[in-house]
């Protein structure tokens, strides 16, 4: 059956959604990340969409879903490279996707989960570092 | 009906038409001297008599939207453009062709004096013809003023959206005037071509040039501010009055944003924000 790929990169678990997405997809897209954020006890996952093109409001709130459930997993979820249109398109539709954070790029998305998962360890550390 | 003398007359009288109309238009109590020359109206006037007297040689007087008034309808059309712009109202572009009525009929009563039948119907075909013609001059005249309004409305929107980079990954969108649908959807799009263009973390949304923030004007800056932020960015709105600080709080308006007073206090909080600082050089250090 067709899923989308999801990859380890050490504490993060990196996915890349390269096709367009329909409502199956996205429910297999949940139940897998759930699945290997519970076996891999990951601390982050970086959600790129920045092949998406098109969004209705059930993806839209797909992807509000998904990262709330991978924070009750415990894991730091940040979604990296929407589209402008599909921004305005999920704004316009009222799914804001408020507590969900987002980067522009997967760079900075990077820079952002290493960032949060360094900092409640090492604050007094290196907490000065460059962010 | 018999065969209309009206084409005979104009054929006929032209060279006296024209004299009298001009002379009538000129001793009008609307006659705009200061808008448009004497000579210009002379020529305006002859180019449409002329026009009107091979139209009416059809022996069509009463639909103008045939072919064989092409003519006449360019004229006018042309006529009332150039007037929009010399500042003339429409009525007084509409009586150009209503101050014709006069010389006209003048001239139908001394040749059908002894026809009375002829020329009440007579009257009534130059009647009907002369205020189609001027109907559609006024027709005309309103297109030309809707599109000098749409191309300024065009203008206002490239002129009051500009997105510009203020720093390294800060870019500041200074909103004049009032917000609506059209112009946010602008701004938004504009905004967020730009975050993707600089890589920029932090937008500044500096209203100060907003006059009003109601509700709906609220609404439009939420929904920016939400779309910047899936894209990755932080948005900061600055600029905001005393007067409207208080509007804000009286609706129950609430930006669920972070908020600055001045542009430059928004600008210090986005630096602090992306690890940045200016360092003001002392003299000794610029000097040595």
């Amino acid at each position: 059956m067709e899923s989308i790929p999801i990859l380890k990169m050490g504490d993060v678990l990196l996915v890349t959604i390269q096709v367009d997405m329909h409502d199956r997809l996205a429910i297999t897209l949940q139940e897998d990340l759930t699945d290997r954020i519970a076996s891999t006890s990951a601390q982050g996952v970086l959600i790129d969409i920045s092949a998406l093109e098109v969004v209705d409001s059930f993806i839209g709130r797909m992807l509000g879903n998904i990262a709330a459930m991978s924070r009750v997993l415990d894991a730091e979820t940040v979604v990296v490279g929407m589209r402008p249109a599909v921004a305005i398109t999920l704004v316009e539709l009222g799914l804001s996707l408020r507590g969900v954070r987002t980067a522009l790029n997967v760079d900075k998305g990077m820079d952002l989960l290493r960032a949060s998962l360094r900092s409640p360890a090492e604050e007094s550390a290196d907490g000065t570092d460059e962010g | 009906m018999a065969k209309s003398r009206i084409p005979s007359i104009l054929y006929a009288y032209e060279e006296e038409l024209l004299e009298e109309w001009i002379r009538e238009q000129l001793a009008s109590d609307i006659w705009r001297g200061d808008l448009l020359p004497e000579s210009e109206l002379r020529r305006q006037s002859s180019e449409f008599l002329g026009a009107l007297r091979q139209a009416a040689e059809s022996d069509n007087l009463t639909d103008i939207m045939t072919p064989q008034w092409s003519e006449v309808r360019e004229i006018l059309t042309d006529l009332s453009r150039s007037r929009v712009q010399q500042g003339f109202a429409p009525w007084e572009t509409a009586t150009f062709i209503f101050s014709l009525k006069q010389p006209l009929f003048t001239r139908l009563r001394q040749e059908l004096e002894q026809d009375a039948d002829t020329l009440a119907n007579e009257y009534w075909a130059a009647t009907v013809l002369l205020d189609e013609l001027g109907l559609f001059t006024t027709e005309a005249y309103q297109k030309s003023r809707e599109a000098v309004i749409a191309r300024q409305q065009q203008e206002l929107l490239e002129l009051s959206t500009p997105v510009v980079k203020l720093w390294d990954g800060i870019l500041a969108v200074p909103l004049i005037g009032t917000l609506d649908s059209a112009r946010t959807q602008l701004v938004m799009e504009s905004l967020l071509q730009r975050i993707i263009d600089t890589e920029a973390t932090i937008a500044i949304i500096d209203i100060t040039g907003v006059p009003t923030v109601d509700t709906l004007v609220a609404q439009h800056l939420i929904k920016t501010v939400a779309a910047a932020r899936l894209m990755g960015a932080d948005c900061i709105v600055s600029g905001i009055r005393p007067q409207i600080a208080q509007t804000m709080v009286q609706l129950g308006v609430d930006l669920d944003v972070t908020t600055k007073a001045s542009l430059a206090e928004a600008l210090r909080l986005a630096l602090q924000r992306s690890d940045q600082t200016i360092i003001r050089k002392s003299r000794d250090a610029a000097g040595g």
